[in-house]
């Protein structure tokens, strides 16, 4: 047995120690990577009737790769313009969400860490208690808000701003709102986390030293709330990626989200292997450009788990 | 070196709502001067300091630094830079990048920071280790870059927070001399706060002792310590042993009390105090542990002590007795060490004696708790 799997046992004993690893294990293995590598198994064979399946004609297929690029055979175009569009909008979406959730949850995180009082507590409180409320509900709240004769239009003309009703919903910010609002929590908090340990004293020294608070921010908290931030960052950018109730929901006639696409080719063209390629295809992709930031803003992967 | 620039605290009041953390402090401070505001935890030192450094805005009064009226001028804009209790390095920082943050501010090449930072590098003794992390430091090694990048900003008045606190004794003590080395190389005024007295003899120029918001004594390190004013200034700064009691008689510079325990006992009034004390008046008779000699046991006068020995201890450099003294406290007696022998008198009377000019007698008041 290795040094540190002793160690595990020693400090925990064998019984609960067994109970925590098969936990985790069964965690790990059982529910998330087992799944996915059937997934990605799926996503290289052929879409066959179920008499066919581990027949002679179940063999390896780059097909439903292919058939994301380059479209179906013998289509009009050389490539599939549809949905590769609609892969490229959801990537660029997602992180135009994620900067937007960034620029709103930063000073809302260093708020809530850096002031001391019980008003703190009742307004993470607010923050916290919408959650309680499903997911999909939430998505019609916002709809209600941003529709035609919703509140927001309604205060908006009455105020003389629009002459007509503005279609916030068709022109897609009923759902960049929608995608923010639902992960503002896992932006705020772990950057909360980080700068609640930042000590006050660096922040007043870097004042008396004559920094102004743009620049206190720019040198001293935001290069110490980064892991935080990347964190935060990280998930909402996934989560975004890989929404699918907001976009259903809040998405204008003309918007289709990646996953959408990856949801009627599992369900509407009960086509499972082309679906998970779609899917193999957009987490593969985010993982890399998350990867490829981390390694821009040179954080490590370390950090992110602080 | 320039003449420096002197602060002045006018008629200042900071209260926290009802809690008023510093009354009516009235200080001067010279151009130049190495100034200490000495008091226990919560005497409000810290408080005056934040007032001068412009963190807080006092609640009444002004603060003056160069003749110009500070109020409503932020911190970032005063000429004062703060040395914090436990430093606030930048921890992400280079050391180079944290001793010439202020000049990065004012928008100064990196060519030119890094030139600033190799000169204070070698000012405090730290050549060459300008690219390392503050983490990768000691303690005393923090201590210096803390104030080198204090000393880049060039304030005209230097604020230091209890900046040695952290470091263990032998540390402290030599920062103190190279503190007040720097000091004079520089030449601006430094307003030190601490609540160890023996730091603030030696490093200062001036002390000002505090005790619940309230200044005390303004003085240099030998008036405060010879001649205290007030009953927390004798016992806070040295130690001190209290014999209470009732003025019998004053007789020009020269009080006898009737105290407690030990009879009458003349003491002279301290300089600054003169005619406060009156017939009859309940007083406070001060006397330090090096001021006694040993006298034959039984010597009766006015200048004469006898009591009960509980304790002997050997200091190394002082023999120290203690005595059955005042309300439940002893009585201390360091006797030097020069090579004598001493005899264990445990238990035993013994008999002090002091000189007239050693004892100081105040009007009963607050003591320092320890």
């Amino acid at each position: 047995m290795p040094q540190f799997l002793k160690e595990y046992f020693n400090r925990n004993g064998i019984g609960l120690g067994s109970v925590m690893l098969g936990l985790v294990l069964f965690w790990t293995v059982g529910l998330i990577i087992m799944p996915q590598l059937s997934m990605l198994d799926f996503s290289f064979r052929p879409n066959l009737p179920p008499p066919e399946i581990g027949g002679p004609k179940d063999l390896y297929t780059l097909e439903n790769y292919k058939y994301l690029i380059f479209g179906p055979e013998g289509g009009s175009q050389d490539y599939n313009a549809v949905d590769l569009r609609v892969f490229y909008r959801t990537l660029i979406a997602a992180v135009l969400v994620t900067i937007f959730n960034l620029m709103l949850c930063y000073p809302i995180a260093y708020y809530l860490a850096q002031t001391k009082g019980n008003h703190i507590r009742v307004l993470a409180l607010m923050l916290i208690i919408p959650y309680w409320i499903n997911e999909i509900l939430r998505a019609f709240a916002l709809r209600i808000i941003f529709g035609e004769t919703g509140i927001l239009n309604n205060v908006l003309v009455g105020m003389g701003v629009f002459d007509t009703p503005f279609d916030f919903i068709r022109n897609d910010i009923a759902l960049y709102a929608g995608l923010g609002y639902a992960y503002i929590l896992l932006m705020i908090f772990p950057i909360y986390n980080v700068i609640e340990s930042l000590d006050r004293n660096q922040i007043e020294a870097a004042r008396d030293m004559g920094a102004s608070w743009p620049r206190i921010h720019w040198r001293v908290v935001i290069p110490y709330a980064k892991p935080g931030i990347s964190s935060g960052c990280t998930m909402v950018f996934m989560l975004s990626a890989g929404a699918l109730a907001a976009p259903q929901i809040l998405g204008g006639p003309s918007s289709l989200w990646f996953t959408q696409l990856i949801y009627q080719q599992f369900n509407d063209n009960s086509d499972w292997p082309q679906g998970a390629a779609y899917a193999v295809v957009l987490l593969v992709t985010c993982i890399l450009l998350v990867l490829a930031l981390m390694r821009l803003f040179k954080v490590n992967m370390g950090d992110i788990g602080k | 070196m320039s003449a420096g620039v002197g602060v002045n605290l006018e008629d200042l009041w900071i209260k926290f709502g009802d809690f008023v953390a510093v009354r009516e402090a009235n200080v001067n401070i010279n151009g130049g001067d190495f100034f200490s505001f000495l008091g226990p935890s919560g005497c409000g030192k810290t408080t005056i300091l934040r007032a001068v450094s412009g963190f807080l805005e006092p609640s009444q009064g002004n603060v003056l630094i160069g003749g110009n009226n500070m109020k409503g001028i932020g911190p970032n804009k005063r000429p004062t830079a703060l040395i914090f209790q436990n430093l606030a390095l930048f921890p992400l920082m280079k050391v180079w990048e944290n001793i010439t943050f202020s000049m990065e501010i004012k928008g100064a090449s990196a060519k030119e920071r890094r030139k600033r930072a190799d000169e204070l590098l070698d000012m405090i003794a730290l050549t060459g280790q300008g690219d390392k992390l503050p983490a990768e430091l000691s303690g005393g090694q923090k201590q210096r870059v803390a104030i080198a990048r204090a000393l880049c900003a060039e304030p005209d008045v230097l604020l230091l927070d209890e900046p040695l606190s952290a470091l263990d004794l032998k540390l402290r003590q030599h920062m103190r001399s190279e503190l007040r080395e720097i000091q004079k190389r520089v030449g601006i005024t430094f307003i030190y706060i601490t609540h160890d007295q023996g730091e603030a003899l030696t490093m200062s120029d001036n002390i000002a002792v505090m005790r619940a918001g309230v200044i005390d004594q303004i003085g240099d390190g030998k008036t405060i310590y010879n001649d205290p004013m007030t009953p927390f200034a004798a016992s806070f700064v040295g130690e001190n042993n209290v014999f209470r009691g009732r003025v019998k008689q004053v007789s020009g510079n020269e009080v006898m009390v009737t105290t407690n325990r030990s009879g009458d006992l003349m003491a002279r009034v301290a300089n600054g105090t003169e005619g406060r004390l009156k017939e009859g008046d309940e007083a406070m008779l001060f006397i330090r542990p090096e001021a006694f000699s040993l006298a034959p046991v039984g010597t009766q006068g006015d200048h004469f002590v006898t009591a009960q020995v509980t304790k002997e201890e050997f200091e190394g450099n002082t023999f120290n007795i203690f005595m059955e003294g005042d309300g439940g406290k002893e009585i201390k007696v360091a006797l030097p060490n020069l090579g004598q022998s001493f005899e264990s008198h445990q238990g035993e009377a013994m008999t002090l004696e002091y000189q007239v000019r050693n004892a100081v007698a105040l009007p009963a008041g607050v003591l320092a708790t320890e």
